[in-house]
């Protein structure tokens, strides 16, 4: 592309690249060596430390305990939402594929709000859930839902296009091979889009363990009982427990490294298995 | 004479629209029908009918004097191959072809050993022998669609179905595929159902020709039969290179333009349409009816020369094959007169 008629000077070229680079360092970077550096300052026996207190550890497996129910829940729902959508037809199909979406367009507090005005004390289902004796808001069963919610696009939004553009003739050739409809799933139609998933599982976990937004709604803040990583964030650093902060912070940050690196290694190996919109 | 296949006023129609209308067709056993049209006829969508792959909104199919309407797809045990392939691209090519092997229950299945040995066969026979552990991605287009036929004709199917198959290749892999197409098929003796919308392809591969036009069948019949006697003027038009000229016949007369040929025009009368190709027309010797042609052009086509004519104003130009050595020249004006009458009363 040298020379070529769309390439522009030197001297323009490395005031661009200049730019997009201070850009990611004064936005990105340093705010990520911030969150680290301020969990080491006190040394790294008192970050350790922090990881120690029963509360961290509490809102760790909570964190935990809920992506692990809302990641596998949305993994069905993509695959079947991206099955309908993308091998069949049917009356109100754009609509479903609109609605998908919805949570990306919704802002995260409306989300949270919405489960309050659904199963709350005065909600709608609210006397309903009192009378069976299982609370939603403010524990639990609600922080799973408010989460399931905000990360339901994820997979099904990755699995939709891939889906699309491959058709339906490899499940049709199995069909005429004697396969069964489930056999034909199994066998056809999963293995077609396996990377599409990883990644759209990938996503959707980050986002699962890292809402802050729907979940602060719905979950009361009781220490050890329905505080999950980002919220136990934000309480120890009201508390100015900055080191305890940052640490539980460094934690959410690691875990957006380790995404972030599965992604591309995914994107450069398997790109060619995503859909279209990743490949570069 | 025993039957393969028979649809009976089969009709399929998609949100309204008709693409096969009160349809009937018989196939013989062994034989190999080509299913020749225009696109949009309903050739494709009467192979998936076949298949299974669409259900008819009425009329029925049967496979041997047996109603199949009621099969679905995998009980009906048909081999299809698709005109993109279809391959299973995370399966090599031997797990490909022994895809339909292993999906069996149980009880049918072959033993491992069985089925690899008899993907080796179909490997040998498709002459891919050593590509076994290929992925589909690393095949040309031609050797794609031989294991395409391969996975098709593993699962022993009673009726071989192939739909465009060689419609995404280029020409020079198109005619090889095609004659060896035709020695599989003459080795296994399937009967074999291909939609094509090339007639060339059509006339040199099979036995008999099924012509389709807006979702029925116009005609059936050898090549032979499709070419030298068309039996509408749909087909007419549609096969060789004939060119379309109204005329008025009357009994013994033909009107052609301004022109009188004297020639029985059989049970025509009235308005109607004439189709000619280039092997129709010929000079007329001295005491023959003829009409006055003006040459607009001379070109050769392959071993051939031919003139095109002008027969009146007004009317399109027409073909004619000249004999070897003939000095015909632009502007001259030759005597020619008709050879092969393709004639059909105008609807």
């Amino acid at each position: 592309m040298r020379n070529g008629v769309l390439s522009e000077s030197p001297a323009v070229r490395r005031t661009l690249i200049a730019l997009a680079v201070g850009f990611l360092a004064l936005f990105l970077v340093l705010p990520l060596l911030a969150v680290f550096s301020e969990a080491l300052r006190r040394g790294f026996d008192l970050f350790i430390a922090a990881f120690a207190e029963p509360d961290t550890q509490a809102a760790i497996w909570l964190t935990l305990l809920v992506a692990a129910i809302a990641v596998p829940l949305n993994l069905l729902f993509g695959i079947s939402a991206a099955w309908a959508v993308a091998k069949f037809e049917f009356p109100g199909k754009s609509l479903l594929v609109t609605l998908i979406d919805l949570p990306f367009s919704v802002s995260p507090v409306v989300s949270g709000l919405v489960f309050v005005l659904l199963f709350g004390a005065k909600g709608l289902l609210g006397p309903l859930v009192d009378d069976w004796d299982f609370k939603i808001i403010f524990a639990v069963p609600g922080i799973v839902l408010a989460t399931i919610f905000v990360t339901f696009p994820f997979i099904a939004r990755e699995v939709i296009p891939l889906m699309q553009e491959q058709g339906t003739a490899e499940e049709e050739a199995a069909l005429t091979l004697g396969a069964s409809g489930l056999r034909t799933f199994l066998t056809v139609t999963l293995p077609n889009v396996r990377w599409a998933l990883l990644y759209g599982v990938l996503l959707c976990n980050a986002r699962a363990m890292g809402e802050f937004g729907a979940v602060s709604v719905v979950s009361g803040h009781i220490r050890g009982l329905t505080n999950t990583m980002p919220l136990h964030v934000e309480i120890l650093y009201n508390e100015y427990n900055f080191v305890a902060a940052f640490a539980v912070a460094s934690l959410l940050a690691g875990l957006a490294l380790v995404t972030l690196v599965a992604k591309s290694f995914l994107e450069g190996r398997y790109g060619d298995q995503l859909s279209r919109a990743h490949r570069h | 004479m025993a039957i393969a296949i028979r649809a009976e006023g089969l009709a399929k129609s998609f949100n309204g629209t008709a693409a096969v209308r009160n349809l009937d067709l018989e196939v013989k056993p062994g034989e190999l029908l080509a299913l020749l049209g225009p696109s949009g006829s309903g050739k494709t969508t009467f192979l998936r009918l076949v298949a299974g792959l669409e259900s008819p909104t009425a009329g029925r199919i049967l496979f041997d004097n047996e109603d199949a309407t009621i099969l679905s797809v995998r009980d009906r045990r048909v081999g299809f191959v698709f005109q993109h392939y279809a391959l299973f691209r995370h399966l090599n090519v031997a797990e490909n072809i022994a895809y339909g092997l292993r999906v069996r229950p149980r009880a049918t299945r072959p033993a491992d050993a069985e089925i690899r040995r008899r993907v080796a066969d179909l490997l040998e026979l498709v002459q891919l022998a050593g590509l076994g552990k290929r992925f589909p991605t690393q095949l040309s287009g031609g050797q794609r669609q031989r294991v395409a036929l391969a996975r098709a004709l593993a699962v022993e199917p009673r009726v071989l179905l192939l739909d465009e198959p060689f419609g995404a290749l280029d020409a020079k892999v198109r005619r090889d595929l095609r004659r060896w197409l035709r020695e599989i098929h003459d080795r296994t003796g399937h009967t074999t159902l291909f939609v094509t919308h090339d007639q060339e392809e059509a006339l040199e591969l099979a036995d008999r020709v099924a012509i389709f036009n807006l979702g029925n069948v116009e005609q059936v019949g050898t090549p032979d039969e499709i070419l030298d006697h068309p039996a509408t003027a749909f087909v007419a038009g549609f096969v060789g290179e004939a060119v379309r000229l109204p005329v008025n016949a009357a009994g013994s007369s033909l009107q052609i333009g301004p022109h009188q040929l004297r020639l029985s025009c059989g049970n025509v009368t009235g308005p109607a349409e004439l189709f000619v190709r280039p092997r129709d027309l010929a000079l007329a010797n001295d005491p023959q009816p003829a009409i006055p042609a003006r040459v607009l052009a001379v070109r050769r086509t392959g071993p051939a020369r031919r003139a095109e004519l002008a027969l009146a104003d007004g009317l399109p130009p027409v073909e004619m094959e000249l004999p070897a050595g003939h000095a015909a020249r632009k502007g001259d004006i030759l005597p020619v007169t008709l050879v092969n009458l393709r004639l059909f009363a105008s609807r």
